[in-house]
């Protein structure tokens, strides 16, 4: 059996940490340009260079895009032919966060009680997702989350009778109450079906799915466009000031459901959208 | 196009301004988020004076990221406005001039603002590598056990802003998605 040992993890943690607010990835990169170059307004064309321009400066001064560097959400996928050795995973998980946020110099903006909100001072801990999959590989994605979108993300369990129209519906309706509040131009994590915890976590891995690929499922990536199309004639454009990109993309997942429901969660990321990965 | 200000920021500049006005600022500024602004409606609460003079200047609405060593702060772009709202008005009638950050304001402050003659800018939410390189200095001078929202005294130059409401209570937001 394949053995890992934590220290590995550690180290891999940090690292994503650190990368995903420094490095910007290509997809998101590409279709901020491609909005840039289909904009007609100059203030919208203006702001969508800023954001172009911020890129390359954290890029190039290895800081990060977007002062709310999130809570670090880990998305790790366990081979069920590895052992992992060394110590505790959760720990080892929450210790490369904790490096990640000091040695990279990122935002520590997690509180250790919902309610009695005192700082933790390193940004632990992480919120952590396990899957466990077949081989003998360790997969892990780091997926900072800033708040300003994070807020703006709803759930709804719609009637099986609301049907398509009212799954659009809903996520039109999320966006247009979002307005300016997330930072456009966003990016929409949509999970449908499962239960309600289910169709939430689907929404935010959406989250994490490149901007250049689509659901595999031709109705569904069918449904990606058509509500991306509808978001982007709202109007709110870059910042909320207008323009045709509110939108960069729509990411639906989608996962079998009771004979009773439709649940659907809207989760919103904004056009610092993060994630890094490594397998190890 | 640009408009450049300069603080402190008088009455007669924030007449000056219009929404969808492009503007650099220079000058001092000073930072809060919830937390600072708790407080300090706190001490206005308990007739207190506030550890910033607010008169004819400017908040910025951030938590920057730490600073690395050399530089005098770390991304600083805008947070979300509208939590600050609770607070706002006190601040306004206390002779706060001009507010920076991101999103939409609530009636209330609004009305305090056209009243007594406030501004209210947006920076570009998630252009904080690009905002930090217009803050020459920072340094806190409250709160500092609220970390990153602890108050910040920022010395700025050309900061890019755009003017969202005006002293009118004219709001791009509404205008430019119509
Ligand atoms: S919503 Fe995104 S871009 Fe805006 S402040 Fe938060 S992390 Fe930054």
């Amino acid at each position: 059996m394949r053995e890992i040992n934590v220290f590995e993890i550690t180290k891999a943690v940090r690292n994503l940490c650190i990368n995903s607010n420094y490095y910007l990835s290509q997809d998101v990169k590409d279709r901020i340009k491609e909005a840039f170059n289909n904009e007609s307004s100059s203030m919208a064309k203006d702001i969508l260079e800023k954001i172009l321009k911020n890129i390359d400066i954290a890029k190039n001064e290895d800081m990060p895009a977007c002062q709310d560097t999130g809570m670090a959400c880990v998305f790790v996928e366990i081979g069920q032919d590895i052992h992992i050795v060394g110590g505790d995973l959760e720990d080892a998980i929450n210790e490369g966060v904790r490096q990640g946020y000091i040695e990279g110099y990122l935002r520590k903006s997690v509180v250790k009680d919902p309610l009695n909100r005192v700082n933790t001072k390193d940004n632990t801990p992480g919120v952590i997702y396990y899957d466990m999959v077949s081989g003998n590989k360790l997969n892990i994605t780091v997926a900072p989350k800033g708040f300003g979108s994070e807020n703006m993300s709803q759930i709804k369990m719609l009637k099986p009778a609301d049907g398509i129209e009212g799954v659009k519906e809903f996520i039109i309706e999320v966006v247009r109450d979002a307005g300016p509040n997330p930072c456009p131009p966003i990016v929409v994590g949509v999970g449908i079906g499962g239960t309600f915890d289910k169709a939430a976590n689907m929404a935010k891995r959406a989250l994490i799915r490149p901007l250049s690929e689509k659901n595999n499922n031709k109705f569904y990536r069918d449904l990606e466009d058509e509500i991306l199309e509808e978001i982007n004639k709202l109007g709110i454009g870059p910042q909320g000031f207008g323009g045709k990109t509110t939108a960069l993309a729509v990411n639906i997942e989608t996962y079998p459901t009771h004979i009773a429901g439709l649940p659907v969660a809207v989760n919103i990321n904004c056009h610092v959208t993060r994630h890094a990965h490594i397998e190890l | 196009m640009e408009k450049k200000i300069s603080l402190p920021l008088t009455y007669d500049k924030v007449k000056q301004l219009k929404i969808g006005d492009s503007v650099l600022i220079t000058g001092v500024i000073y930072t809060a988020r919830d937390a600072a602004h708790k407080r300090l409606v706190e001490l206005l609460d308990e007739g207190k004076s506030m550890p910033i003079d607010v008169k004819d200047s400017i908040i910025y609405y951030v938590g920057p990221a730490p600073a690395k060593p050399g530089q005098p702060i770390g991304s600083a772009g805008p947070t979300t406005s509208y939590r600050m709202d609770p607070y706002t008005p006190r601040l306004l009638n206390s002779g706060l001039r001009g507010m920076i950050g991101k999103g939409l304001r609530s009636k209330e402050v609004i009305e305090s603002m056209k009243k007594n003659g406030a501004v209210y800018f947006a920076a570009i939410g998630g252009a904080a590598a690009l905002m930090s390189k217009s803050i020459k200095k920072a340094e806190i001078v409250a709160y500092e056990d609220l970390g990153s929202e602890a108050i910040r005294r920022l010395e700025v130059v050309d900061l890019p802003v755009i003017v969202v409401i005006d002293s009118e209570g004219n709001n791009l937001y509404e205008i430019s998605q119509n």
